[in-house]
């Protein structure tokens, strides 16, 4: 199936996702990578609020590189998320429905998206001049000193995802190589 | 003997390292779309029009293809009649520098690995020298993201493993990364020698021109066997599921100790830039 949707998502977005779903996301989503998950997490810790609005939220996994002048951002594809696999779940269950990267997650991960609702998209890695086409505004709101690294605030329009995990945990990184090997007869 | 003053290095280098973020390689190009044409699977192939849609704009529209413009990796090859007067890592690390800085290449070198603090300009740049014949030197800028980096991995296997030893790390290591590093990879495979030059081999042989196999025909026999099976894992482009895992296995093998058999697997991602000049 094929949808276009808009973020912040909500309950009724996510629910209707299924594995392998062809998505077009537009709307305002959000940018951290490693050390800005880090700070995150050390921010809630210590009873403070978090830079963005998390409830609904979109994040994409990506540290883009700098825009050359008359450029909105420079390359953005996603980078690998289980590096961000022991935020997430605390995010997830603030409120954050999506996130956006490549490759695969934890079990601990899967389970906090099956328990909120939550899903996990796949931009194609290495695809950062075309993904970038589809960023139309960029601005960094925290952690400016990360560089790359920083939150910045994306709107994008009709940015084209895959629905790699949905809600209910089905894994297309899992069923996608199985379902092939069994189409041609091969074993684990 | 030649002369060659290493402040000579900081505008090819500079100019390389932009050219290696925004331009593919021609081997790298026939490769994916070689991978495209034989895909069955529909969302791998979709990836692949991607991946190869990407390459097409990021060259015209001097983009970087990919947002990880890489660790810095020069391989500088000096000929034994040429003199390369003053501090080489200097120089290099200045090209590397106007480089990054000029052609808005993102920054992702860190001073130190506990600490993290980035240096700004992508320095200190790996540099890895080695004498050659000849009046020339030779320079090979390869950007290394670590999407595919933080795949590999290296073992001390048993001699008493042999060849099935090494089939089989290979193919756990291609079966651990699955869609982490970027599927279609290539794989860079060292044999032999100790520790440390096990590594060094494996990531040479990534310097080679995709697919251009080993010329010893043992080695590139077992290139073709491992290409295959590689292919039967069904990651498929971006661990979607399909046949387009790798692109290629390259193989190089090193004399070892009696005791040994070092074996390591350096992954490439698709995006396995490279730029070569003879100065």
């Amino acid at each position: 199936m094929e949808y276009k949707l808009t973020a912040p998502l909500t309950q009724e977005d996510i629910a209707q996702l299924k594995v392998g779903d062809r998505v077009y996301l537009s709307g305002t989503i959000y940018t951290a990578r490693d050390a800005a998950h880090k700070r995150f997490i050390e921010a809630l810790d210590r009873g403070e609020e978090l830079p963005f609005p998390v409830e609904g939220s979109v994040m994409f996994y990506v540290g883009p590189s700098p825009a050359a002048p008359g450029q909105v951002i420079g390359a953005a594809g996603p980078t690998t998320s289980y590096r961000m696999d022991d935020f997430s779940p605390r995010l997830i269950a603030l409120g954050q429905k999506g996130m956006i990267g490549k490759g695969k997650r934890s079990p601990e991960v899967i389970d906090a998206m099956k328990k909120y609702g939550a899903v996990y998209f796949a931009a194609v890695g290495g695809a950062g001049a075309l993904i970038a086409g589809c960023i139309k505004e960029a601005e960094v709101i925290a952690y400016p000193d990360l560089g790359a690294e920083a939150v910045r605030r994306l709107k994008i329009e009709d940015m084209p995802l895959l629905v790699a995990i949905d809600h209910a945990g089905n894994n297309l990184y899992e069923q996608g190589p199985e379902t092939w090997r069994e189409k041609h007869g091969i074993g684990e | 003997m030649r002369q060659f003053p290493v402040e000579d290095l900081i505008e090819p280098i500079k100019r390389m390292c932009i050219q290696a973020a925004k331009v593919l390689p021609c081997d790298v190009r026939a490769k994916l779309e070689e991978a495209r044409a034989n895909e069955d699977a529909l969302a791998s192939a979709a990836a692949l029009d991607d991946i190869i849609t990407n390459y097409k704009l990021a060259e015209e529209s001097q983009m970087p293809m990919c947002q990880d413009t890489g660790m810095t990796l020069v391989f500088i090859e000096q000929g034994e009649e040429v003199c390369l007067a003053g501090n080489l890592e200097e120089a290099v690390n200045e090209g590397v520098r106007q480089g990054y800085i000029e052609g808005y290449l993102r920054k992702s070198i860190v001073e130190d690995p506990i600490r993290r603090v980035n240096t700004g300009d992508n320095t200190p740049a790996m540099v890895y020298l080695e004498r050659v014949p000849g009046d020339k030197v030779t320079v090979t800028i390869a950007p290394k993201g670590f999407g595919s980096e933080n795949m590999s991995r290296l073992k001390m296997l048993k001699p008493a493993d042999g060849l099935e030893g090494v089939k089989n790390f290979i193919l756990e290591t291609v079966r651990l990364a699955g869609p982490n590093p970027c599927p279609p990879i290539i794989v860079g495979v060292g044999i032999g020698g100790n520790f440390d030059k096990c590594a060094l081999a494996a990531k040479k042989s990534l310097l080679r021109s995709t697919g251009e196999h080993n010329p010893d025909p043992f080695y590139a026999d077992l290139e073709k066997e491992m290409l295959v099976r590689i292919n039967e894992t069904g990651i498929g482009a971006q661990g979607y599921g399909g046949r387009s895992t790798a692109l290629a296995c390259h193989i190089n093998a090193l004399p070892t100790h009696i005791a040994g058999l070092p074996v390591a697997v350096n992954i490439q991602c698709h995006a396995a830039r490279h730029v070569t000049e003879v100065l």
